[in-house]
């Protein structure tokens, strides 16, 4: 996504990248970014919250207009859920499921090379 | 870790697919500078384009050898839910049954009839998350910049799940 928001403002039209994981976002180099603090999935602000999802939307719309140049980055006020630990949860690697991870990735890569030679017949 | 400290999604990315067994950690885009466009218009006279990493309901952007494709929906008449299962997210925190989480036409509207901007482009747009950037470059990427000028589209809102 971020390369196509370069992409965008290369060809004349302002941008914003609304989301979550800023180390990829700003490692990649964007015009304009809305860092919205939240679990992969919800970019735009916890699900059913349609007040949160608009203060998000209209903070995106201001940062569209008002960004000084590039790689301009702000941080919306928005936070999850009382769930301690939510950090933690996304792609977990318990060293006590190594096994099971190692199986997960064989099954993984032979759904992979069954796509790739479907694509390549 | 604390609660407050951003998760490194690159470390954590690289240290799962370790473990998964795959042989060389993925090398994400990077650039030292970034392009910068301005508004043509005062935002409130501008048109809006919504973008997102989801699919359609009838994965009818996938063609019949699994590529998948930009594609793009109305927005007076968007889907409840789209499809989000094949993308990588937090499956265990949250959910995306609440489409407007990570592609709020409602929210945009809302602010439209307040005259925060003119509205939305006709269209929002889908495009693939693709492991190679040479796709999203050469091929993704330059298809949604062709239907975001077909609809006139002043500025760009962009959701990646």
């Amino acid at each position: 996504m971020s390369l196509a928001a370069r992409a965008i403002e290369e060809a004349g039209i302002p941008t914003v990248i609304v989301g979550s994981a800023r180390d990829i976002v700003e490692h990649c180099g964007v015009p304009r970014f809305l860092f919205t603090d939240l679990p992969l999935g919800n970019p735009a602000g916890w699900p059913d919250r349609p007040d949160m999802q608009r203060d998000v939307v209209a903070m995106a719309l201001r940062l569209l207009a008002s960004a000084p140049g590039p790689r301009s980055t702000e941080v919306a006020p928005v936070t999850w859920k009382d769930d301690p630990g939510w950090r933690a949860r996304y792609a977990h690697v318990d060293p006590e499921k190594m096994a099971k991870l190692r199986a997960e990735g064989e099954e993984r890569r032979r759904r992979q090379a069954e796509a790739k030679a479907l694509k390549d017949s | 870790m604390s609660d407050t400290t951003p998760t490194g999604y690159m470390e954590r990315t690289r240290l799962y697919y370790r473990a998964l067994g795959y042989g060389s950690d993925y090398v994400w885009a990077h650039h030292a500078d970034a392009p910068f466009a301005r508004l043509a218009k005062p935002l409130a006279e501008s048109r809006i384009a919504f973008v997102s990493t989801s699919s359609p309901p009838d994965r009818s952007n996938r063609d019949d050898k699994g590529g998948r494709h930009v594609w793009s929906g109305p927005t007076d008449a968007p889907p409840d839910r789209l499809l989000t299962h094949d993308l990588a997210w937090d499956k265990e925190t949250t959910h995306t049954r609440d489409r407007a989480s990570f592609l709020p036409i409602e929210a945009a509207q809302s602010l439209a009839r307040e005259g925060l901007i003119a509205g939305l482009t006709p269209s929002f747009h889908g495009i693939p998350t693709e492991y190679s950037h040479r796709k999203t470059i050469d091929v993704d990427a330059p298809e949604l910049v062709r239907r975001l000028r077909d609809e006139r589209s002043d500025g760009v809102l962009l959701f990646p799940i």
